[in-house]
Protein backbone atom coordinates (compact mmCIF):
# COMPACT_ATOMS: atom_id res chain seq x y z
CA UNK A 1 0.00 0.00 0.00
CA UNK A 2 2.70 2.43 1.01
CA UNK A 3 4.59 1.76 -2.19
CA UNK A 4 1.48 2.49 -4.30
CA UNK A 5 1.03 5.80 -2.45
CA UNK A 6 4.60 6.84 -3.20
CA UNK A 7 4.15 5.97 -6.86
CA UNK A 8 1.02 8.13 -7.06
CA UNK A 9 3.01 11.09 -5.72
CA UNK A 10 5.45 10.75 -8.60
CA UNK A 11 2.70 11.50 -11.12
CA UNK A 12 3.73 14.17 -13.57
CA UNK A 13 1.39 16.83 -14.87
CA UNK A 14 0.90 16.65 -18.61
CA UNK A 15 0.04 19.72 -20.65
CA UNK A 16 -3.35 19.10 -22.32
CA UNK A 17 -1.85 20.09 -25.68
CA UNK A 18 1.56 18.48 -25.18
CA UNK A 19 3.31 17.91 -28.49
CA UNK A 20 0.66 19.68 -30.56
CA UNK A 21 1.55 22.65 -32.68
CA UNK A 22 0.76 24.10 -36.08
CA UNK A 23 3.22 25.89 -38.30
CA UNK A 24 2.40 27.58 -41.56
CA UNK A 25 3.82 30.43 -43.62
CA UNK A 26 1.26 32.95 -42.33
CA UNK A 27 0.40 31.71 -38.89
CA UNK A 28 1.72 29.44 -36.15
CA UNK A 29 -0.23 27.98 -33.25
CA UNK A 30 1.52 26.62 -30.19
CA UNK A 31 0.53 25.77 -26.62
CA UNK A 32 1.71 28.39 -24.11
CA UNK A 33 4.05 27.33 -21.30
CA UNK A 34 2.51 26.66 -17.88
CA UNK A 35 1.61 29.80 -15.92
CA UNK A 36 0.02 30.89 -12.67
CA UNK A 37 -3.45 32.33 -13.11
CA UNK A 38 -5.75 34.02 -10.67
CA UNK A 39 -9.36 35.14 -11.00
CA UNK A 40 -9.69 38.35 -9.02
CA UNK A 41 -13.01 39.93 -8.03
CA UNK A 42 -13.22 43.15 -6.04
CA UNK A 43 -15.05 46.45 -6.07
CA UNK A 44 -13.44 49.80 -6.86
CA UNK A 45 -12.52 50.63 -3.25
CA UNK A 46 -10.19 47.61 -3.02
CA UNK A 47 -8.35 48.31 -6.28
CA UNK A 48 -5.53 50.54 -4.89
CA UNK A 49 -4.58 47.99 -2.19
CA UNK A 50 -4.74 45.08 -4.63
CA UNK A 51 -2.69 46.95 -7.23
CA UNK A 52 -0.04 47.71 -4.61
CA UNK A 53 0.15 44.08 -3.47
CA UNK A 54 0.38 42.78 -7.04
CA UNK A 55 2.92 45.42 -8.07
CA UNK A 56 0.84 46.12 -11.16
CA UNK A 57 -1.86 48.73 -11.63
CA UNK A 58 -5.19 46.97 -12.25
CA UNK A 59 -6.74 48.42 -15.44
CA UNK A 60 -10.03 50.23 -14.87
CA UNK A 61 -11.63 50.34 -18.28
CA UNK A 62 -12.94 47.84 -20.80
CA UNK A 63 -10.58 45.74 -22.94
CA UNK A 64 -7.45 47.07 -21.21
CA UNK A 65 -4.57 45.02 -19.90
CA UNK A 66 -1.29 45.89 -18.24
CA UNK A 67 1.86 43.79 -18.43
CA UNK A 68 4.93 44.32 -16.29
CA UNK A 69 7.78 41.80 -16.27
CA UNK A 70 6.21 38.31 -16.02
CA UNK A 71 2.81 39.48 -14.80
CA UNK A 72 -0.26 40.60 -16.74
CA UNK A 73 -3.56 41.95 -15.41
CA UNK A 74 -6.49 41.69 -17.80
CA UNK A 75 -9.77 43.61 -17.35
CA UNK A 76 -12.64 41.15 -17.77
CA UNK A 77 -15.47 43.12 -16.17
CA UNK A 78 -16.05 46.18 -13.95
CA UNK A 79 -15.12 44.12 -10.87
CA UNK A 80 -13.22 41.21 -12.41
CA UNK A 81 -9.64 40.67 -13.55
CA UNK A 82 -7.54 37.77 -14.77
CA UNK A 83 -3.99 37.79 -13.47
CA UNK A 84 -1.43 35.73 -15.40
CA UNK A 85 2.09 35.26 -14.10
CA UNK A 86 4.71 32.99 -15.65
CA UNK A 87 6.97 32.78 -12.58
CA UNK A 88 5.48 33.85 -9.24
CA UNK A 89 2.11 32.82 -7.81
CA UNK A 90 -0.01 36.02 -7.55
CA UNK A 91 -1.93 34.43 -4.66
CA UNK A 92 1.24 34.69 -2.52
CA UNK A 93 1.20 38.46 -3.01
CA UNK A 94 -2.55 38.74 -2.49
CA UNK A 95 -2.55 36.79 0.77
CA UNK A 96 -1.31 39.91 2.58
CA UNK A 97 -4.16 42.10 1.38
CA UNK A 98 -6.67 42.93 4.11
CA UNK A 99 -9.41 44.59 2.05
CA UNK A 100 -12.44 42.60 0.89
CA UNK A 101 -11.77 40.73 -2.34
CA UNK A 102 -11.98 37.27 -3.87
CA UNK A 103 -8.91 35.65 -5.41
CA UNK A 104 -9.22 32.14 -6.82
CA UNK A 105 -6.34 30.10 -8.20
CA UNK A 106 -7.31 28.96 -11.72
CA UNK A 107 -3.79 28.05 -12.91
CA UNK A 108 -4.92 24.61 -14.00
CA UNK A 109 -8.47 25.46 -15.04
CA UNK A 110 -7.06 27.36 -18.00
CA UNK A 111 -4.44 26.70 -20.55
CA UNK A 112 -3.43 28.95 -23.42
CA UNK A 113 -2.59 28.93 -27.09
CA UNK A 114 -0.19 31.36 -28.71
CA UNK A 115 -1.27 32.38 -32.20
CA UNK A 116 1.34 34.28 -34.17
CA UNK A 117 1.86 35.50 -37.71
CA UNK A 118 0.48 38.02 -40.20
CA UNK A 119 -2.83 36.09 -40.49
CA UNK A 120 -3.27 35.52 -36.73
CA UNK A 121 -6.28 37.85 -36.43
CA UNK A 122 -7.96 36.30 -39.48
CA UNK A 123 -7.50 32.79 -38.10
CA UNK A 124 -9.03 33.77 -34.74
CA UNK A 125 -11.85 35.56 -36.56
CA UNK A 126 -12.76 32.21 -38.13
CA UNK A 127 -14.49 31.47 -34.82
CA UNK A 128 -14.57 34.83 -33.04
CA UNK A 129 -17.14 37.49 -34.00
CA UNK A 130 -15.23 40.44 -32.52
CA UNK A 131 -13.55 43.17 -34.55
CA UNK A 132 -9.84 42.38 -34.24
CA UNK A 133 -8.55 45.21 -36.44
CA UNK A 134 -5.75 47.21 -34.82
CA UNK A 135 -8.06 50.22 -34.50
CA UNK A 136 -10.65 48.31 -32.45
CA UNK A 137 -8.34 45.80 -30.75
CA UNK A 138 -4.86 47.37 -30.39
CA UNK A 139 -1.78 45.73 -28.87
CA UNK A 140 -2.53 45.14 -25.18
CA UNK A 141 -6.28 44.88 -25.71
CA UNK A 142 -8.00 41.93 -24.05
CA UNK A 143 -11.50 40.59 -23.91
CA UNK A 144 -13.56 37.63 -22.87
CA UNK A 145 -15.39 36.51 -25.99
CA UNK A 146 -16.54 33.56 -28.10
CA UNK A 147 -14.46 31.17 -30.22
CA UNK A 148 -16.74 28.80 -32.11
CA UNK A 149 -18.85 27.27 -29.37
CA UNK A 150 -16.56 27.97 -26.43
CA UNK A 151 -15.70 30.98 -24.31
CA UNK A 152 -12.12 32.30 -24.43
CA UNK A 153 -10.12 35.27 -23.20
CA UNK A 154 -8.15 37.00 -25.94
CA UNK A 155 -5.06 39.11 -25.32
CA UNK A 156 -3.25 40.85 -28.14
CA UNK A 157 0.43 40.66 -27.16
CA UNK A 158 1.77 42.15 -30.39
CA UNK A 159 0.56 43.45 -33.76
CA UNK A 160 0.46 39.89 -35.08
CA UNK A 161 0.40 37.82 -31.88
CA UNK A 162 -2.45 36.73 -29.63
CA UNK A 163 -2.71 34.73 -26.43
CA UNK A 164 -5.91 32.67 -26.35
CA UNK A 165 -6.80 31.65 -22.78
CA UNK A 166 -9.10 28.67 -22.85
CA UNK A 167 -10.53 26.23 -20.34
CA UNK A 168 -8.30 23.16 -20.14
CA UNK A 169 -10.92 20.65 -21.29
CA UNK A 170 -11.87 22.88 -24.23
CA UNK A 171 -8.28 23.32 -25.42
CA UNK A 172 -8.38 20.41 -27.88
CA UNK A 173 -11.45 21.97 -29.52
CA UNK A 174 -9.80 25.41 -29.65
CA UNK A 175 -6.61 23.99 -31.18
CA UNK A 176 -8.57 21.99 -33.74
CA UNK A 177 -10.69 25.00 -34.73
CA UNK A 178 -7.71 27.33 -35.07
CA UNK A 179 -5.46 24.87 -36.91
CA UNK A 180 -8.28 23.95 -39.33
CA UNK A 181 -8.86 27.64 -40.04
CA UNK A 182 -5.12 28.20 -40.44
CA UNK A 183 -4.73 25.33 -42.92
CA UNK A 184 -7.44 26.88 -45.13
CA UNK A 185 -5.46 30.10 -45.36
CA UNK B 1 -24.54 40.09 -37.21
CA UNK B 2 -26.56 42.20 -34.80
CA UNK B 3 -24.39 44.50 -32.70
CA UNK B 4 -25.44 45.37 -29.16
CA UNK B 5 -24.03 48.30 -27.22
CA UNK B 6 -22.84 47.18 -23.78
CA UNK B 7 -23.06 50.06 -21.27
CA UNK B 8 -20.21 48.56 -19.21
CA UNK B 9 -17.79 47.87 -22.10
CA UNK B 10 -18.88 51.12 -23.76
CA UNK B 11 -18.90 49.69 -27.24
CA UNK B 12 -20.94 47.64 -29.66
CA UNK B 13 -20.26 43.95 -29.41
CA UNK B 14 -21.50 40.96 -31.41
CA UNK B 15 -24.85 39.49 -30.47
CA UNK B 16 -23.29 36.05 -29.80
CA UNK B 17 -21.70 37.36 -26.61
CA UNK B 18 -25.08 38.29 -25.10
CA UNK B 19 -28.01 36.46 -23.60
CA UNK B 20 -31.55 37.63 -23.05
CA UNK B 21 -32.72 37.69 -19.43
CA UNK B 22 -36.42 38.50 -19.40
CA UNK B 23 -38.47 41.64 -18.89
CA UNK B 24 -36.87 44.58 -17.09
CA UNK B 25 -38.17 46.81 -14.28
CA UNK B 26 -40.10 44.09 -12.46
CA UNK B 27 -40.16 45.11 -8.84
CA UNK B 28 -40.04 42.38 -6.23
CA UNK B 29 -42.30 43.20 -3.30
CA UNK B 30 -40.61 43.77 0.05
CA UNK B 31 -43.69 42.15 1.67
CA UNK B 32 -43.64 39.00 -0.41
CA UNK B 33 -45.38 36.82 2.19
CA UNK B 34 -48.34 39.18 2.36
CA UNK B 35 -49.17 38.97 -1.34
CA UNK B 36 -52.28 37.11 -2.39
CA UNK B 37 -51.81 34.17 -4.75
CA UNK B 38 -53.11 36.28 -7.60
CA UNK B 39 -50.77 39.17 -6.85
CA UNK B 40 -47.84 36.78 -6.60
CA UNK B 41 -48.76 35.14 -9.90
CA UNK B 42 -48.78 38.54 -11.58
CA UNK B 43 -45.36 39.36 -10.18
CA UNK B 44 -43.91 35.94 -10.91
CA UNK B 45 -45.45 34.70 -14.15
CA UNK B 46 -47.23 37.48 -16.02
CA UNK B 47 -45.21 39.38 -18.59
CA UNK B 48 -46.27 42.03 -21.07
CA UNK B 49 -44.91 40.31 -24.20
CA UNK B 50 -45.58 43.50 -26.07
CA UNK B 51 -45.31 43.86 -29.83
CA UNK B 52 -43.16 46.92 -30.40
CA UNK B 53 -40.83 48.59 -27.92
CA UNK B 54 -40.12 46.47 -24.85
CA UNK B 55 -37.80 46.96 -21.91
CA UNK B 56 -35.66 43.91 -21.30
CA UNK B 57 -32.77 42.69 -19.20
CA UNK B 58 -29.78 41.47 -21.14
CA UNK B 59 -26.51 39.98 -19.98
CA UNK B 60 -23.12 40.36 -21.62
CA UNK B 61 -22.46 36.73 -20.67
CA UNK B 62 -19.36 36.09 -22.77
CA UNK B 63 -17.89 39.55 -22.23
CA UNK B 64 -17.94 41.58 -19.04
CA UNK B 65 -20.67 39.24 -17.67
CA UNK B 66 -22.78 42.18 -16.37
CA UNK B 67 -26.56 42.48 -16.58
CA UNK B 68 -27.97 45.65 -18.11
CA UNK B 69 -31.29 46.95 -19.41
CA UNK B 70 -32.25 47.58 -23.01
CA UNK B 71 -35.18 49.01 -24.95
CA UNK B 72 -35.73 46.91 -28.05
CA UNK B 73 -38.32 46.95 -30.78
CA UNK B 74 -39.57 43.38 -31.10
CA UNK B 75 -40.79 44.00 -34.64
CA UNK B 76 -37.58 45.35 -36.18
CA UNK B 77 -35.23 43.80 -33.55
CA UNK B 78 -33.59 47.23 -33.28
CA UNK B 79 -32.00 48.14 -29.96
CA UNK B 80 -33.10 51.73 -29.18
CA UNK B 81 -31.02 52.23 -26.05
CA UNK B 82 -29.09 50.23 -23.46
CA UNK B 83 -28.43 51.44 -19.91
CA UNK B 84 -27.07 50.18 -16.61
CA UNK B 85 -29.25 48.43 -14.04
CA UNK B 86 -30.48 50.92 -11.43
CA UNK B 87 -30.74 53.79 -13.89
CA UNK B 88 -34.31 55.05 -14.45
CA UNK B 89 -36.37 53.78 -17.35
CA UNK B 90 -35.58 56.20 -20.19
CA UNK B 91 -38.42 58.14 -21.79
CA UNK B 92 -38.35 57.33 -25.48
CA UNK B 93 -39.58 59.91 -27.92
CA UNK B 94 -40.66 57.48 -30.61
CA UNK B 95 -44.08 55.88 -30.72
CA UNK B 96 -44.33 52.60 -28.80
CA UNK B 97 -46.04 50.98 -31.76
CA UNK B 98 -44.26 51.88 -34.94
CA UNK B 99 -46.42 49.54 -37.01
CA UNK B 100 -49.57 51.45 -36.19
CA UNK B 101 -47.80 54.68 -37.09
CA UNK B 102 -46.61 53.32 -40.41
CA UNK B 103 -50.05 51.97 -41.26
CA UNK B 104 -51.87 55.27 -40.66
Amino acid sequence: MAKAAIKAMDATRVHPLAGQSFGGPNVSIAPAPEAYRCSLRADARAVPSLSKALGIKLPRSAKQSITAADRSALWLGPDEWLIIDTHVDPLDDLSKVRVLHSAVDISHRNTALLVKGPRAADVINAGCPQDLSLAAFPVGACSRTILGKIEVVLLRTDVDAFRVEVWRSFSAYAFELLSTAASHN
Amino acid sequence: MLLIHCPHCNEERPELEFSHAGEAHIVRSTQLTELSDEEFAHFFFYRENRKGVTFERWRHTHGCARFFNAARDTVSDKFLITYKIGEPKPKLKISTNQNKKAAS
